[in-house]
């Protein structure tokens, strides 16, 4: 199974094995990772399940959908690397794949 | 305060069909919702998104089913106490007397908490300092737009409403936009005028922005903006505007000694009773073993939930089941003349 790696924002790390076709959302929710609201469950419209992204793994990523970026405008400090974790589904190629929590969602 | 037999806190879809499920059982309710307007999520996060999977509507939006629960519930001639927020539970005798953060107050024999994931509130700025300014010089809501005449005001956001203040506001203020990014998610219309506003120097328009700090003494004075490359700038500004949609948040709902699990309230799965008699809990709020999220489950949380008030409302009868088809008593009480 893939790994995924979450960094909570007071540097807690947990690396988890997710089952390919959950999401990224999904891993942290059923893990009780902290940081991690998804309050819309997964439907692209609340932006309370946002990540940074590490640099390295950005472009390697399936790009955004047009309601990811729109979404992510109202998300709490966005950045260059910000993603929705709800978009983003596990697979092998994502294997080792490491997203950093924000102290907030809203 | 208001008699009647329950209280729906939450105007979204699971609440608006529970009320009718009182409402067949000969019920009376009253519905309180935060929002200005009934339909919850489906009315505030996505009234023109597809919805597929409500049972015989192959597909229909938030706002077209949130319209149909109106009509449904339409015969029982239920009162709504819009932008209201329920504050305080208190048990008087065998009643509850709730009351709002509006004043009002209900005495019921009830409660079904249909709350969503909480309340709607508006998204902050992440800057500490910005709580010391909120409401006298930075808002998150217009409620007087006059107050701005004259001034130069900044709006952050890239959405309808940022978009919508900036123009309108770019008649009598001097009005700075900032955004994080060169896309807007609003109307193409209003970003085409903010362009154009833009270019005869009506708006000034900072794309990859966002805000660094803001700073003055009882008002704001300067607010400091920085690009995505890390260039700082330091704007003028009398008020800041940020719209930055809305947040849910559970608010007073977590110190009414309800049993709370990640944001949402344990319920047995019989009648969706919480661990205190008298108060339920139904939709995306509630959970129990193989709770699913979806609006198809809380119509029938809402169901069971509304025959367990009944107890509570009317302890000396016995309710009978019986089908919306073939009994009288519901027909009188959807008023359908034969």
């Amino acid at each position: 199974m893939p790994k995924i790696t979450y960094n909570t924002h007071n540097n807690n790390t947990h690396t988890i094995d997710v089952q390919n076709g959950l999401t990224v959302m999904e891993g942290a929710i059923q893990n009780d990772i902290p940081g991690i609201d998804a309050d819309c469950g997964g439907g692209m419209s609340c932006a309370t399940c946002h990540v940074y992204v590490n640099d390295e793994w950005l472009d390697k990523l399936p790009l955004k959908e047009d309601g990811e970026e729109d979404m992510l405008d109202m998300a709490f400090e966005p950045k260059k690397n910000s993603r929705l974790s709800c978009q983003l589904i596990v697979s092998d190629a994502l294997d080792g794949l490491v997203v950093n929590i924000p102290s907030k969602q809203g | 305060m208001i008699k009647t037999d329950v209280l729906i806190i939450g105007a979204g879809p699971t609440g608006l069909f529970c009320a009718h499920q009182l409402g067949i059982i000969g019920l009376t309710c009253e519905i309180v919702d935060n929002l200005d307007k009934a339909g919850g999520q489906c009315i505030e996060l996505y009234p023109d998104k597809p919805i597929y999977d409500i049972p015989a509507i192959p597909e229909c939006t938030g706002e077209e089913l949130t319209n149909n629960l109106l009509k449904q519930i339409k015969p029982f001639n239920i009162n709504f106490h819009l932008n209201q927020r329920v504050e305080e539970l208190k048990k008087v005798n065998d009643r509850w007397h709730v009351k709002t953060n509006g004043g009002k107050e209900f005495d019921v024999a009830s409660i079904v908490i249909a709350g969503g994931v909480g309340s709607f509130e508006p998204r902050k700025f992440p800057a500490k300092e910005c709580e010391k300014f909120e409401g006298n010089s930075l808002f998150y809501s217009v409620k007087d737009k006059t107050i701005f005449k004259d001034k130069t005001i900044s709006i952050f956001g890239g959405g309808d409403s940022a978009l919508d203040w900036a123009i309108e506001l770019s008649n009598k203020s001097k009005v700075n936009l900032i955004h994080r990014r060169d896309g807007f998610s609003g109307m193409e219309a209003s970003v085409q005028k903010v362009k154009e506003l833009n270019e005869q120097g009506k708006i000034n328009l900072y794309t990859k922005y966002q805000m660094e700090s803001v700073s003055g003494e009882n008002k704001i004075d300067t607010v400091k903006i920085k690009h995505d490359e890390g260039e700082l700038k330091e704007i003028k500004s009398d008020y800041i505007l940020g719209f930055f949609g809305l947040i849910m948040q559970l608010g007073p709902i977590l110190d009414w000694g309800l049993n709370i699990n990640k944001k949402t309230i344990e319920v047995n799965t019989e009648n969706f009773e919480t661990n205190i008699d008298g108060v339920f809990a139904i939709g995306d709020i509630c959970s129990y073993p193989g709770k699913l999220k979806l609006i198809l489950s809380g119509f029938h949380e809402g169901a069971l939930a509304a025959r367990g008030c009944f107890k509570y409302a009317k302890p000396d009868e016995k309710l009978r089941f019986e089908f919306t088809t073939t009994s009288k008593a519901t027909h009188e009480r959807l008023g359908i003349k034969k």
